[in-house]
């Protein structure tokens, strides 16, 4: 979102917040006024500053999740009039700013909707279920230690480049918050296919890709209907390539774990 | 997890069954309006292929089998595959917005569920002489054919056989308007369920790309198009007046 003029005239707006006490409190919308906004200020400074004036009047100020402000952390998580991020394009709701809004606009803010992202307070949402699913397989099983040298294991720079598309992602969850159904194939392929695309991924992958849908879907996620919101919302635009990567991974996993055959040795072995 | 399991029991296992019952039954429905649009040509055409896939026997019955298997697993796992999506939304957003997913990918259940109900009926209506059965092929009078009908240069059906009269069958079916709309109102939202479905196939079987993306998008439209336009030609001939009821056509060949 950089500003293609800095605007200083200052604008009005009404925030509708989803408001809830606790996970299980029943939640509703809001409505605030809040006056006088400098349009260069970033959403979530606006947001502080309506938590000021709350504060001020001695009402609870509405919670929602931040860290870094600059893109690269994925906390934040506010769903802005229905879009995870809100508007604009590869963008986090931390770098959004208030001159994407017009003086009188009634914006509403919702926490990412997944019934495997329970809300904890208003706005914040728990995304553990992520770790979860990088739990059952999102890295690497190797010797500890000091940094290899850089030469030893080529990497051809496309397939480096792509591995950094998919790294790129910040686990946000905006893929499921976007997502008609609610799924994380984005999130999960991004993983799958940023380790599968590296040689150091190998030995793991066929174990990595099982694991990991085997827990997104045990997770509660939803399933995908390849209708790309998750890529168009993505703050990195991530893209829906990755799924159809991990389409064919998992396809080719569960048809090797068929019929691979196993070692007959029970244990033991250097 | 087996084969069967992950393939059953996942995510990624279950749109992999909807890509491929998706084929199959796109290449039924190919296949099946090929063969009907020899309606057009002399009546022995249709009515020769008609006998000639009843004559298949239990070769027939595998292919129906088949079908009906795929019929079964797509709509299973579609609505295995919703019931869990509507579950993991859990509570609604009270801003309903939608970045880029297109009308036919939103459309798939309801256009699902009409092709589902037009199926049933044209079942009905040309397989079983359920309804209409006035002018099922049972109740016309047998063709006899005028010349062989053959297939890749065998005569399968000879001259001189009589046949059901299918030809006859299908253009008295559409010769009520309400019919024959439904059909044409049935085959167009079919193809815009197609116009996802075909897109979305490749991307589950993990075969599509953005390099290709472009292409593969507007192939599923031409492809649906056409597909429309074929399907749109029969009972737009009948209501059009162009495919005559077998007596007016003997009576204008006099």
């Amino acid at each position: 979102m950089v500003a293609s003029a800095n605007s200083t005239q200052s604008i009005s707006i009404t925030l509708r917040v989803w408001r809830q006490a606790g996970p299980k409190a029943p939640g509703k919308f809001v409505d605030y006024q809040s006056a006088n906004l400098n349009p260069n200020m970033s959403f979530l400074e606006m947001l502080d500053v309506v938590n000021d004036e709350l504060t001020l009047k001695g009402e609870e100020p509405i919670a929602f999740a931040h860290d870094c402000r600059e893109g690269i952390c994925g906390t934040c998580s506010c769903t802005i009039n229905g879009k995870p991020h809100g508007p604009g394009k590869g963008v986090a709701t931390c770098q959004v700013y208030m001159r994407a809004f017009r003086d009188g606009d009634v914006i509403t803010v919702e926490p990412f909707r997944a019934e495997a992202f329970p809300i904890i307070k208003d706005l914040v949402v728990d995304r553990s279920a992520f770790d979860r699913i990088q739990q059952a397989g999102g890295f690497i099983t190797a010797r500890a230690g000091s940094a290899p040298e850089a030469n030893a294991l080529p990497v051809p720079k496309p397939d480096a480049d792509l591995a950094m598309d998919a790294a790129t992602c910040i686990g946000c969850g905006a893929c499921v918050a976007a997502c008609k159904n609610a799924s994380a194939m984005l999130f999960v392929a991004a993983k799958v296919g940023h380790l599968g695309l590296l040689p150091q991924g190998q030995a793991e992958r066929d174990k990595r890709v099982l694991a990991m849908v085997s827990t997104m879907d045990a997770e509660g996620f939803g399933n995908c209907t390849n209708q790309y919101e998750c890529s168009a919302a993505c703050p990195k635009l991530i893209s829906h390539d990755f799924i159809a990567r991990m389409n064919r991974d998992y396809l080719g996993a569960t048809v090797r774990a068929a019929f691979k055959p196993e070692s007959m040795a029970s244990g033991g072995g250097a | 997890m087996n084969l069967v399991g992950s393939l059953f029991g996942s995510s990624i296992g279950r749109k992999i069954l909807m890509a491929v019952t998706g084929v199959i039954l796109i290449g039924f429905v190919v296949g099946h309006l090929v063969g009907n649009l020899q309606v057009f040509q002399h009546p022995d055409k249709l009515n020769g292929y008609a006998q000639f896939l009843h004559n298949l026997g239990p070769l027939l019955w595998v292919a129906r089998i088949g079908l009906i298997v795929a019929v079964l697993v797509h709509i299973w796992a579609a609505t295995a595959l919703t019931l869990e999506n509507n579950r993991a939304r859990g509570s609604a957003y009270g801003v309903k917005h939608t970045i880029r997913a297109t009308l036919a990918s939103r459309a798939m259940r309801w256009t699902g569920l009409v092709v589902l109900v037009f199926l049933l009926y044209h079942l009905a209506h040309f397989t079983f002489g359920g309804v209409q059965a006035a002018t099922f092929k049972a109740s016309l009078a047998p063709h006899t054919m005028t010349a062989d009908y053959s297939v890749a240069g065998f005569p399968v059906i000879k001259a001189g056989a009589t046949v059901p009269d299918v030809h006859a069958m299908v253009v008295l079916g559409f010769q009520n308007t309400a019919v024959a709309l439904f059909y044409i109102i049935a085959v167009g939202l079919l193809s815009l369920h197609l116009l996802h479905g075909i897109e979305s196939l490749f991307q589950s079987l993990g075969l599509r790309s953005e390099k290709w993306s472009v292409l593969l998008r507007r192939a599923a439209a031409v492809f649906c198009l056409l597909y429309f336009l074929g399907n749109l030609a029969i009972p737009g001939a009948v209501l059009a007046g162009k495919l005559p009821p077998p007596a007016k056509a003997a009576s204008a060949q006099r």
